[in-house]
């Protein structure tokens, strides 16, 4: 199945060695076939997105006439996007998203990457300890915390605030192993020239070791926002309010609301869709390769 | 958090595995100048830990051996009563059960067809990034899309999967509504959402396997079938065994896809131990009980995480 001859491998960091110089294919028929079977199957993984897309571009009685067709009878229109966009709350459930989520990686970003500096650099009683929590941790599921969760929440009055919503999902043990693995193969000379000079661990951290983890920083940040931005059992437990309300819970309420208005909501479920996929677009590259470091450490 | 955790006998210098200062007094104060610097640098990430992982995980414990109501009623100690009754509770077997379903019915094509998709892919194919980008953005979606998008197609009059069926003359299937099919459309679902997660991990430990290695195979007059069977799939023997775990891990808690797609109908046919946990808590509003199967759940995980342990140490000894 593997020829010899593999073209430049897509996850392969700039800068790292080269792989063997291309030789004429060996098998070029096999690689036609495997390219044509890939295409297939590719145009099959976008028909829902295109099937959605039609959807949202057609009238109410359009979308909700027999035999379906891909090409509406009275045309194309953006009337269920204007009435979604008029009507509806999606751009608040954005910006309500994008700033819990934000806030969410930060947190994790900040708490997570100095907790993993303590345990990578520094001598402390109790680090192996605290190692070794942090990383059992990693097997309680979320889903068994959302009962005390809720209660805990009620009790300081938090429910239906942005507070239940950023401070329980800030916890990423996962995170936490993977900072630290990359901050062990960061050169301790270069730490140990600035004590000698008096500088602070403080210091240290964010004007040495920081600037240079960034690629490992911009994973997990990748990791965490899209998983933030995502998650729905816990944003959905904990608000009810319709203006607190991330996207993907918001469009739980709306399949309810709208009952059997397709193409309204079709046209929803792609604007909630749409700035993932335009950041995924800009910020390939990084985001698979953040995945791939990152995402065999457990989620 | 980190001074009431610092020992006050941090000048124990005996403690102190630094042995690049020579004098003892110097060699104490570094060691108690790292313990606080040491739980300083911790405490933020150990407050919230506490508060949110910590603390819920020992209040749930003990909210399982009591009545509550969401109402705040009955907190009383009840013992292991909640317990008792779980396990007596016909619909959290069956939800237990719908969840191991699903658990083994997606688990196998999401490695599956996670490793051929990356095999194909690597095989030096044009335009990378396209693939990537065909097979991984659903994995970008919310939840609520991907079920706004197959309820949709699942729709039985409506929806593209019965018209293709007609297409080719086979009469169509009530998707969502007929408990023999609706785990599978969920798992299909599931698939095209999911799936190219694994795909890219797959994808990076392929192109980390040393080209040598299939240069060599070449050389012997190996050809591409025998290179992959002998060759790719040996390699990746960890990264699969690490999808594996982390794929049946993640399909346990399924809850999302199924509650906004069938709600766990029909008739609970497809109703997972997470949406049982859920209904028992707040439409049943029995804290107590959703709480004590949040522990029944809680241990199956721990016995597989366990068994993963144990299967692990067994391969590398």
């Amino acid at each position: 199945m593997a020829t010899t001859t593999l073209a430049k491998p897509a996850l392969r960091p700039k800068g790292s060695p080269a792989v063997a110089p291309n030789r004429p294919a060996k098998m070029p028929l096999s690689r036609i076939l495997a390219t044509v079977v890939v295409s297939v199957l590719a145009v099959g993984w976008l028909v829902p997105f295109a099937w959605a897309t039609v959807t949202a571009l057609k009238t109410e009685t359009d979308a909700a006439s027999t035999p379906i067709s891909w090409i509406p009878a009275s045309g194309f229109t953006l009337e269920a996007f204007a009435k979604v966009l008029q009507s509806g709350n999606i751009p608040t459930w954005t910006l309500n998203s994008l700033f819990t989520s934000a806030a969410i990686t930060a947190i994790t970003l900040v708490i997570s990457a100095s907790v993993a500096y303590a345990i990578s650099r520094i001598d402390f009683r109790g680090k192996r300890m605290l190692m070794g929590v942090i990383v059992a941790s990693i097997i309680i599921p979320p889903p068994v915390l959302i009962i005390p969760l809720f209660q805990q929440m009620q009790s300081l009055d938090l429910i239906d605030t942005y507070w239940a919503l950023i401070l329980p999902q800030v916890i990423h043990s996962p995170m936490v192993f993977v900072l630290k693995k990359f901050f062990d193969q960061i050169p301790r000379e270069l730490e140990e020239a600035a004590l000698m000079d008096g500088a602070g661990r403080l210091r240290i951290f964010t004007t040495i070791v920081l600037p240079l983890s960034r690629p490992i920083l911009a994973a997990v940040a990748i990791f965490v926002f899209i998983g933030a931005w995502n998650n729905f059992l816990w944003p959905f437990i904990a608000t009810n309010e319709s203006s607190l309300l991330t996207l993907p819970v918001g469009l739980q309420t709306i399949k309810s609301a709208y009952g059997i208005q397709y193409a309204q909501n079709m046209a929803s479920a792609l604007l909630a869709a749409l700035p993932l996929i335009v950041v995924f677009l800009f910020f390939q590259r990084q985001i698979i390769r953040g995945v791939a470091t990152t995402g065999l450490a457990g989620t | 958090m980190s001074t009431a955790t610092t020992p006050a006998s941090a000048g124990k210098s005996s403690r102190s595995r630094r042995n690049d200062i020579p004098a003892p007094a110097a060699k104490s104060s570094r060691s108690r100048r790292d313990d606080i610097h040491g739980w300083a640098f911790s405490a933020p990430f150990l407050v919230f830990f506490l508060a949110f992982l910590v603390w819920p995980m020992i209040s749930g414990a003990i909210m399982s051996l009591t009545g509550k109501s969401l109402t705040g009623a009955n907190s009383g100690f009840i013992g292991l009563a909640n317990y008792t009754e779980a396990f007596a509770d016909s619909d959290m077997w069956r939800s237990l059960g719908n969840t191991l379903y699903f658990t083994l019915i997606s688990t196998v094509p999401l490695v599956v067809i996670a490793l051929a998709l990356a095999a194909l892919v690597n095989m030096g194919l044009p335009a990378q990034w396209l693939w990537r980008l065909s097979f991984f953005s659903p994995y970008l979606l919310a939840s609520t899309v991907v079920s706004l998008f197959f309820a949709w197609m699942y729709n039985p009059e409506l929806g593209l999967f019965n018209d293709l069926l007609a297409k080719l003359g086979i009469p169509p299937v009530a998707w969502l509504n007929d408990p023999s099919v609706a785990m599978w459309a969920v798992v299909i679902a599931t698939v095209w959402w999911t799936v190219g997660f694994n795909f890219l991990l797959y994808l990076a430990a392929l192109q980390n396997i040393p080209q040598q290695h299939y240069e060599a195979a070449s050389l012997d007059g190996a050809g591409g079938w025998r290179q992959f069977f002998s060759i790719s799939l040996p390699q990746l023997g960890p990264t699969t065994v690490m999808i594996v775990i982390l794929q049946i891990l993640a399909s346990l808690k399924v809850f999302d896809q199924i509650y906004q797609m069938t709600e766990g109908g029909p008739g609970g046919a497809t109703r997972s131990i997470v949406q049982y946990i859920f209904e028992a808590g707040f439409t049943g509003y029995r804290l107590g009980y959703s709480a004590a199967i949040s522990y029944v759940f809680f241990g199956l995980i721990l016995l597989i995480a366990l068994a993963q342990v144990f299967t692990t140490r067994k391969r590398s000894a």
